[in-house]
C-alpha cells in the first residue's frame, strides 16, 4: 500500500469539504440560532450558506492543477471530472435555490444539508476509480436521496415512495457489492484501469460475465434504466418536487458517469459486440438489450400517465435508454456525447420538476389540470413549452442535437452500422414520445381552462433559476460547441 | 440577402407576439410575408442561370463538421418565391382572425421562416433542423385555431380538430425520424467530416447503403409530401386547419416533403433507384415501387375527393392527386419529368392555396357550413359571384387548361412519364379525368345548385379587400408561370443540370 500524506488529500479535496462544511453550518445555524425565526428567512439563510459552499467548491476547482490522482485510484482528476464536477454543483445551486419556494415541512436546514451532502457524495463518485470507494460513494449518495424522497412527513405517498425507493436501491446495492467483489476476485485489485488488465484474455471468463450483469443490475437500478425502473415512478411522484428535480438531474449525471467509468475503464477487456450479425459477449451487448427495453418501455408507458409528474418519471426511463447508447458506443465521442446528453437532460428535467413544483401552490398536479394554463402564468408556460420540446428533441433545444450526437456516436461505434438496428429503435421511440409531450402541451396551450382561474403568482427565485435553465436549454441547442469544446474530443 | 427570408420571418414572429394590438399583429405579419416575397423577386431579377447562390457559409458546430450554410440555385430559388407568395396570400386570408391574433400570426410567421429555412440550407443537419422546427407551428395552428368538419359541434369539435392536428404532428414526425435515421447514417458512412450536399454528394456512398437509405429517407419526406400510402394525415390535416394554415399546407408544407424528397433522398442517394437486379412482384427497383405508390396517389385522391361531401376534403384530396404528380415526375428520372415536378411542386402550391381560400375563407367564414349538399341552395354564386369565379378560376388551373401554370407542369411530368414509364401514361390520364369530374362537381354542387323554392335569398358579407387581393396574387402567379413558364424553367434546368445531381444524370438523361 502506499502512502498518502494528509497534507495531499485535505488539499485535493477541498471542494468536497467546501461543501460538506456548508452543510454542516446550513444545518447547525437552522437548529441552533434560526430555530424560532420565520421559514423564509430559514431557508433564505441555509440556501446563501448552501451557494457560497458550492461556488467555493466551484472556485476551488477552477484553481486546482489540471491533472492529478491518488494512488490506487481513489482520486483522479482530469479535465473531464472537474467539468462534470462544476455541473453537479451548479445542478446543486439551482436546486438548493428552487427548494426555497416549496411548502416542504419544517425541516429547512435537514432539507438543505441533505442536498449538499448528496453533492458531496456525487463529486466523490466521479473523481474515483476505486471499486470500495465507488461504493461507498454511491451509497451515501443513495441514503441522502432516500431521505430526500421521504421529506414530506405530511404525505403517505412521499413516505411509500422513499420505501419502495430504500427497499430496491437495498437491493441493487446488494447486486452491485457481489459484482463488485467478483471483479476483486478476478482481478486481485481494486484499480479499475488495473482490473481490466487483470481480466484480459482471449476467453471471456463465466464469473466475469456474471460480474458483468450483476454491475448493470446495480447501476440499472441508479439510472432507472428497465428493468429495474420500477422505482422511479413512485419516487418521481410522491417524493417532494425538489428531491425529484434532484433525482431526474444531478444524480443522473454522477450515476451515469460512474457506470460509464466502471464499464469503459474497468471492463474495458470484456466489451464484446451488439452488432446486428456480429455479436460477442461482453457488457455492450447486455447494455444494448437494457437501452432497447428502457426506450420502448419508458416511452409507451408514458403514453398512458395522466399525472404530469409519473409521465416525466416514465420519460425519464426513456431517456435512460438513449443515454446508453453513449456507453454502447464506448468511444471518446460516445462519452463526449453522453455528458452532452446528460447535462442537457438534467437541465430540461430539473427545469420542468422545478416548474411542477411552482403550480403544486395552484393544486396542479394532473395533466388536465394544465388547461388554459397560457392564460394563467405566460412566462412558465413558455419555459413549459421549452423543457418539453427539448426532451421531445426537437431542434432548435439542445435535446435536440443531444439525440442527433449520441445517435451518431452510437452508430459510428460499429463498422458497417451494425448498430443500426437499435439506433433505428431509438429515432422510433423519439417520435413517440413528442406524442405525449404533445399532449402536456396541449393542455397547456390549447385547452381553455376554468374560467375562474386567476394568475399563478411564482416567487422571483423560482421564475429566475427556470429561466436560466430555460435560456441554457436554448443556448446549448443554438450553439452546442459551448459545451463540446470542454468535453469533446 | 435571401437569408433575411428567413431572419425576416423570425423576427416578425417574435414582433407579431409582442404587438399591443391585433390589427398590428396584422400588418407586422403582411409586412414580414412580403419582404421574404420581395427579396425573392429581387433575387431573380438579378439571378444568373445556373448559379449556385452562396447566402452564409459559417461553422456551426465545427467539432462534428456542421455548418451553417445556406445557399440556392434555381430549384431553392423557385420554392422560396413559392413560398413568399402563399405567406403573403395566407395573411391577407387570415385578416379576420380574431381569436388570440398575436399569437396566430407569430407561429404563422415561425412556420414560414422554417419553410425558408428548408428551401435554403445546404447543410443537411441545417435543413433537419429547419425541417423540424416547421411541425411544431403546425399542430398548435390546427388545434387552437382550426375549423371542424361540418357536422361537428361543441365538444366533438374540439376533439376532432386535436385530433387532426396529433395526426398530423405525428405523421411529420415519424417521418422525420426517419430522415434522422438516413441522416445520422449518411454523416456517419461519409466518416463524420461534414454534412453540406457538396461533401455528401462527393462521398461515394456504396450501393448498398444507398439502397438501404434511399427508401428511408424517401418515404421520411414522402410522408410529408402525400405519398400513399401514408397521406390520410392530409385529407383531415387540411381540413382541420384554418384558412391560412391549410393554404400553407397544402402550398407549401407538402412541398417540404417533395423537396427533401428530391434534394436528399434523390440528390444523396441516387444509387437507389438503380434496379435491384431481380423483381417482385413485377418491380425491379425502388424507383418502380415509388413511381407506382404516386400513381395509385394521383388516381386514388382524385377517386375519393369525387364522392366527399365536405367541400374541404374534396380539395384536401386534390392535393394527394396532384402531389402524386410530383412524385411521378421525381421518379421518371428524366430531365423534362424532373422540371415538370419541380413545377408542379409551385403550380400546386399556387392554385391550392386558392382553391383553400374560398373554401376556407370566403365560403366557410361566411356560411358556416363546407357540406356541400347544403351549400348548393345557397346559390352562391348570386351571393359572392367573386368567390364563384375564383373558384372557376381555380379550378380551370387545377384541372391543367393551357394557359395556367397546371398545364405546363403536368404536361412536363406526362412527358416524363412516357419516356420512362409508357403505360403509366394511361393510368396518370384516367386520374386526369377524375380530376376534371371532381372539380366539376364540386364547382356546381357549391357554387350552382338548385335554389330551393320559396327559400329567402342568402345574404352574405361581401368578399373584402384583402381576400381579393390575395386572390388575385395567386392568380396572377399561376397565370403568368402558365403564360410564360421560362420564367421558372430556366431556373430549374439549369440546376438540374449541376454537379450537385450528378448521380442523377445517368442513362434515359434527356
Amino acid at each position: 500500500m502506499s502512502v498518502v500524506s494528509y497534507s495531499d488529500l485535505l488539499r485535493f479535496t477541498l471542494p468536497e469539504i467546501a461543501v460538506m462544511v456548508a452543510g454542516l453550518l446550513a444545518l447547525t445555524l437552522d437548529l441552533t440560532v434560526l430555530r424560532r425565526s420565520a421559514t423564509k428567512i430559514r431557508f433564505g439563510v441555509a440556501a446563501l450558506i448552501g451557494c457560497v459552499g458550492c461556488l467555493v467548491a466551484m472556485y476551488g476547482l477552477t484553481q486546482a492543477a489540471a491533472q492529478y490522482s491518488l494512488p490506487d485510484g481513489m482520486f483522479v482528476m482530469t479535465p473531464l471530472t472537474r467539468l462534470v464536477q462544476i455541473a453537479l454543483l451548479a445542478f446543486t445551486i439551482l436546486t438548493v435555490l428552487l427548494s426555497t419556494s416549496t411548502r416542504v415541512i419544517g425541516h429547512i436546514g435537514e432539507y438543505v444539508a441533505l442536498i449538499l451532502f448528496a453533492t458531496v457524495a456525487m463529486l466523490f463518485l466521479v473523481a474515483t476509480q476505486n471499486l470500495l470507494l465507488i461504493f461507498v460513494a454511491l451509497e451515501f449518495l443513495s441514503l441522502s436521496l432516500y431521505i430526500l424522497t421521504g421529506f414530506d412527513k405530511n404525505s403517505r405517498q412521499s413516505a411509500e415512495a422513499a420505501l419502495k425507493y430504500f427497499l430496491f436501491g437495498g437491493m441493487s446495492a446488494g447486486f452491485l457489492l457481489f459484482g463488485l467483489s467478483l471483479l476483486y476476485g478476478l482481478s486481485g485489485s481494486i484499480e479499475l484501469p488495473r482490473i481490466a488488465a487483470a481480466v484480459s484474455g482471449p476467453v471471456l471468463d463465466p464469473l466475469l460475465l456474471v460480474a458483468i450483469v450483476m454491475v448493470t443490475i446495480g447501476f440499472g437500478f441508479k439510472v432507472a434504466a428497465a428493468p429495474f425502473h420500477l422505482w422511479a415512478p413512485d419516487a418521481y411522484q410522491g417524493a417532494p418536487t425538489v428531491s425529484a428535480g434532484f433525482i431526474a438531474s444531478s444524480s443522473k449525471v454522477a450515476s451515469f458517469f460512474v457506470f460509464g467509468q466502471v464499464v469503459t475503464l474497468g471492463l474495458a477487456s470484456a466489451v464484446g459486440r451488439g452488432a446486428f450479425r456480429g455479436y460477442e459477449p461482453g457488457w455492450v451487448p447486455v447494455l444494448c438489450v437494457i437501452a432497447a427495453l428502457s426506450m420502448v418501455v419508458g416511452n409507451f408507458a408514458a403514453i398512458a400517465q395522466t399525472s404530469v409528474r409519473r409521465l416525466l418519471a416514465y420519460s425519464a426511463i426513456g431517456h435512460a435508454g438513449y443515454m446508453l447508447l453513449g456507453l454502447i458506443a464506448h468511444s471518446p465521442r460516445g462519452t463526449s456525447a453522453l455528458l452532452y446528453y446528460v447535462i442537457t437532460y438534467a437541465l430540461a428535467a430539473l427545469g420542468a420538476f422545478g416548474l411542477l413544483g411552482a403550480l403544486e401552490s395552484a393544486g396542479i398536479d394532473r395533466i388536465a389540470d394544465l388547461a388554459g394554463l397560457y392564460r394563467r402564468a405566460p412566462g412558465l408556460s413558455l419555459c413549459m413549452l421549452i423543457f418539453l420540446l427539448s426532451l421531445a428533441g426537437i431542434p432548435p433545444l439542445a435535446g435536440f442535437f443531444g439525440k442527433f450526437y449520441i445517435f451518431a456516436a452510437a452508430l459510428e461505434a460499429e463498422p458497417h452500422l451494425g448498430l443500426l438496428w437499435l439506433v433505428l429503435l431509438a429515432v422510433a421511440m423519439s417520435a413517440v414520445s413528442l406524442y405525449y409531450y404533445l399532449r402536456v402541451l396541449k393542455q397547456v396551450y390549447v385547452a381553455d381552462g376554468a374560467a375562474d382561474a386567476g394568475p399563478i403568482h411564482t416567487p422571483l427565485v423560482t421564475r429566475l433559476v427556470l429561466w436560466v435553465l430555460a435560456g441554457l436549454v436554448v443556448l446549448l441547442g443554438c450553439a452546442p460547441g459551448l459545451l463540446l469544446n470542454r468535453i469533446g474530443p | 440577402m435571401l437569408a433575411w427570408t428567413i431572419y425576416a420571418s423570425f423576427l416578425g414572429a417574435l414582433a407579431a407576439r409582442l404587438s399591443p394590438s391585433k390589427s398590428l399583429a396584422r400588418w407586422v405579419a403582411l409586412l414580414a410575408a412580403l419582404i421574404g416575397l420581395g427579396i425573392g423577386l429581387a433575387t431573380l431579377r438579378h439571378w444568373q442561370p445556373g448559379e449556385l447562390l452562396t447566402v452564409a457559409h459559417v461553422a456551426w458546430v465545427p467539432q462534428l463538421g456542421l455548418s451553417y450554410y445556406l445557399a440556392a440555385d434555381g430549384i431553392s430559388l423557385t420554392l422560396v418565391l413559392l413560398t413568399g407568395i402563399a405567406a403573403t396570400a395566407g395573411i391577407l386570408f387570415s385578416w379576420n382572425i380574431e381569436r388570440r391574433t398575436q399569437e396566430f400570426f407569430a407561429l404563422y410567421l415561425v412556420l414560414i421562416g422554417g419553410v425558408y429555412g428548408v428551401f435554403l440550407s445546404f447543410d443537411l443537419f441545417l435543413l433537419f433542423v429547419f425541417y423540424e422546427i416547421a411541425i411544431i407551428p403546425k399542430y398548435f395552428l390546427i388545434a387552437i385555431w382550426g375549423s371542424v368538419p361540418h357536422d361537428a359541434t361543441g365538444e366533438n369539435a374540439g376533439s376532432q380538430r386535436e385530433y387532426a392536428a396529433m395526426k398530423l404532428a405525428l405523421y411529420s414526425f415519424a417521418g422525420s425520424a426517419l430522415v434522422l435515421a438516413g441522416m445520422v447514417a449518411a454523416w456517419v458512412a461519409s466518416g463524420g467530416h461534414s454534412m453540406s450536399f457538396d461533401a455528401l454528394t462527393g462521398a461515394h456512398f456504396s450501393t448498398h447503403l444507398q439502397m438501404a437509405m434511399f427508401p428511408l429517407v424517401f418515404v421520411g419526406f414522402g410522408v410529408l409530401a402525400g405519398l400513399w400510402p401514408f397521406h390520410t394525415w392530409a385529407p383531415t390535416g387540411h381540413a382541420a386547419a384554418p384558412t391560412a394554415a391549410s393554404m400553407l399546407l397544402a402550398g407549401v408544407v407538402m412541398k417540404l416533403g417533395a423537396y427533401g424528397c428530391l434534394r436528399v433522398a434523390m440528390m444523396l442517394f441516387p444509387a437507389g433507384m438503380d434496379p435491384w437486379g431481380f423483381h417482385v412482384l413485377g418491380f425491379g427497383s425502388w424507383r418502380d415501387v415509388f413511381a407506382m405508390l404516386a400513381l395509385i396517389g394521383i388516381v386514388y385522391g382524385a377517386s375519393v375527393a369525387l364522392v366527399q361531401r365536405d367541400f374541404k376534403f374534396v380539395i384536401g384530396y386534390s392535393s394527394v392527386s396532384h402531389m402524386g404528380f410530383v412524385l411521378l415526375g421525381l421518379m421518371t428520372l428524366t430531365q423534362i419529368g424532373l422540371d415538370g415536378a419541380v413545377l408542379q411542386m409551385f403550380s400546386h402550391g399556387v392554385i391550392a392555396g386558392l382553391l383553400f381560400a374560398v373554401v376556407g375563407r370566403m365560403v366557410y367564414d361566411r356560411t358556416h357550413t363546407r357540406d356541400l349538399n347544403a351549400l348548393g341552395p345557397m346559390r352562391l354564386a348570386h351571393a359572392i359571384p367573386f368567390a364563384a369565379v375564383t373558384f372557376i378560376l381555380a379550378g380551370m388551373a387545377s384541372i391543367g387548361l393551357p394557359g395556367f401554370s397546371g398545364f405546363v407542369a403536368e404536361f412536363q411530368i406526362l412527358i416524363g412519364t412516357w419516356q420512362a414509364f409508357t403505360w403509366m401514361i394511361v393510368v396518370a390520364g384516367v386520374g386526369i379525368l377524375v380530376g376534371i369530374a371532381f372539380t366539376w362537381r364540386a364547382l356546381t354542387k357549391a357554387f350552382f345548385g338548385d335554389p330551393t323554392p320559396g327559400a329567402a335569398e342568402h345574404v352574405l358579407p361581401p368578399i373584402t379587400l384583402p381576400e381579393k387581393l390575395g386572390a388575385l396574387l395567386l392568380l396572377a402567379a399561376t397565370l403568368v408561370v402558365g403564360l410564360y413558364p421560362r420564367i421558372l424553367t430556366d431556373l430549374i434546368l439549369p440546376s438540374l443540370n449541376s454537379p450537385l445531381f450528378e448521380g442523377l444524370r445517368r442513362g434515359a438523361w434527356r
